[in-house]
């Protein structure tokens, strides 16, 4: 009876074991950007197409205050409320004080300077797909940007939701840097699939999740419930959006929809990052859309 | 005698509720019928900013003239207290016009200072049309970014 016990602790303690080693933060390689020096002029672009400032601007800023990083805005979901963190300069309240590669592990590996899970309303899964140059230019451009001192807000989470360290387990099932299209026939395509893929991250509130809150990625972009709210939040795929790819771009650049309704909600500001880049990019993300399958299954 | 109770029971419910429930559809139908020839007399504007629709400037001044026409009509009777989604089926308007009746009404008047602009410029040409637009998608966004809730 004792070897029994002993036996079933052992494998308790081996399974634990092994359970602490798979739920490790998982970095980047060290010294992936060492030497590397951001232009911030570039920065901004990257910025605006990864909608940062949408996220974490103060919950009511207008114009030039949304590049005031304090955080605070509210994100309901099923597993509690996440409250966006103060990413402005502060050395104290904001990440001032972090390194290049501290905020490359945040940004593309979901892992905080200390090393925690950092929660996947960071979209730290489409972010993963970032080129080390945006990265880095990004970090740079970040940095030009004024410090908030208001501290960040924990987030409303229940058990067992508030156990940073059980994401080790939800990254082993949906963490994945790969593209989801995985063939992108020429140079459109391919820019269309890194910005709505990785840096617009539109799949974050385009595409259904499943009880875990991980994304369906077989029904890649084709809408899904509106988790801040009543309502949907529209499909992407060619059988839901049947758009002209122009109209599509008229849309990212206007807010106009081809019947002249226009933008709202959140995608207020997402069209309004959009109308601030190039009408290529517009072009591209047009283009890739038009490229997805009905349905959101890739093969 | 037990059942005759429970319908009378029933139909006074019923006609309580009838009492309670205020009928806003004239209301609802006046404020989306004037987004209706917004989004018209925009597609007139914007088919000719995209160059799919050939440029005419008279059609562009009528456009820009109905615009102008609907920023001007006073909003107050059109928005009763308790006419949101929270209260009636039938509309996306969200229940936070009525906490910031003021900031509702500036951006109302913020599409009216657009609509000026496009008024001036809608006949002076083509190139002109983009840019008063974009000014006039502006203020739309504005406002439905807070007050208009997501299609469900």
């Amino acid at each position: 009876m004792r070897r029994l016990i002993a036996g079933l602790v052992l494998a308790g303690l081996v399974a634990a074991g092994i359970g602490w080693i798979v739920t490790a933060p998982d970095r980047l390689p060290e010294g992936s950007f060492a030497g590397v020096e951001g232009d911030a002029v570039r920065g901004e672009l990257v910025f605006t197409a990864a909608g940062c400032a949408s996220c974490h601007h103060a919950p009511d800023a207008d114009g030039e205050a949304k590049l005031v990083l304090a955080g605070g805005q509210r994100f309901a979901s099923d597993f509690g409320t996440f409250l966006a963190p103060n990413i402005s300069p502060d050395p104290e309240q904001g990440i001032g004080g972090w390194s290049q590669e501290a905020f490359a592990n945040a940004v593309m590996r979901g892992v905080s300077p200390g090393g925690a899970h950092l929660y996947p309303a960071f979209p730290y899964t489409a972010y993963a797909r970032m080129d080390d140059r945006d990265l880095v230019d990004l970090w740079a451009y970040m940095q030009t940007l004024p410090a908030s001192d208001t501290p960040s807000q924990p987030h409303e989470l229940g058990f067992p939701f508030n156990i940073r360290r059980g994401l080790g387990l939800w990254k082993l099932l949906y963490f994945d840097d790969g593209w989801v299209m995985e063939e992108a026939e020429g140079q459109e395509l391919v820019r269309g699939r890194y910005l709505v893929e990785a840096l617009a991250h539109c799949a974050e509130c385009h595409t259904p999740r499943d009880a875990l809150g991980g994304l369906d990625t077989g029904r890649w972009l084709t809408g899904a419930p509106n988790p801040n709210g009543r309502g949907t939040i529209p499909g992407l795929t060619p059988d839901h959006l049947s758009w002209e790819a122009s109209d599509i771009a008229y849309y990212l650049e206007t807010g106009f929809t081809p019947e002249f309704d226009s933008v709202g909600g959140h995608m207020v500001e997402v069209v309004e990052n959009f109308a601030s880049l190039a009408p290529e990019d517009r072009a591209a993300v047009a283009a890739y859309l038009k490229a997805l399958p009905d349905g959101g299954a890739m093969e | 005698m037990n059942r005759f109770l429970t319908g009378l029971a029933a139909l006074s419910l019923c006609t309580a509720g009838a009492a309670y429930a205020q009928d806003y559809s004239a209301q609802l139908k006046a404020r989306q019928g004037q987004f209706r020839i917004l989004a018209i007399n925009l597609g007139t504007l914007g088919g000719m900013a995209q160059g799919k629709i050939d440029y005419d400037a008279e059609a562009a001044q009528m456009a820009a003239d109905s615009v102008v026409a609907v920023s001007m009509i006073h909003q107050g009777p059109l928005w009763p207290e308790g006419s949101s989604e929270m209260g009636v089926d039938g509309t996306r308007a969200k229940a936070e016009i009525w906490d910031n009746f003021d900031d509702f009404g500036a951006k109302w008047s913020g599409l009216g200072e657009a609509a000026l602009n496009m008024q001036a410029a809608a006949g002076t040409g083509q190139e002109a049309l983009g840019p008063a637009l974009g000014q006039l998608g502006g203020a739309c966004k504005a406002c439905h970014d807070t007050y208009r809730a997501p299609e469900s």
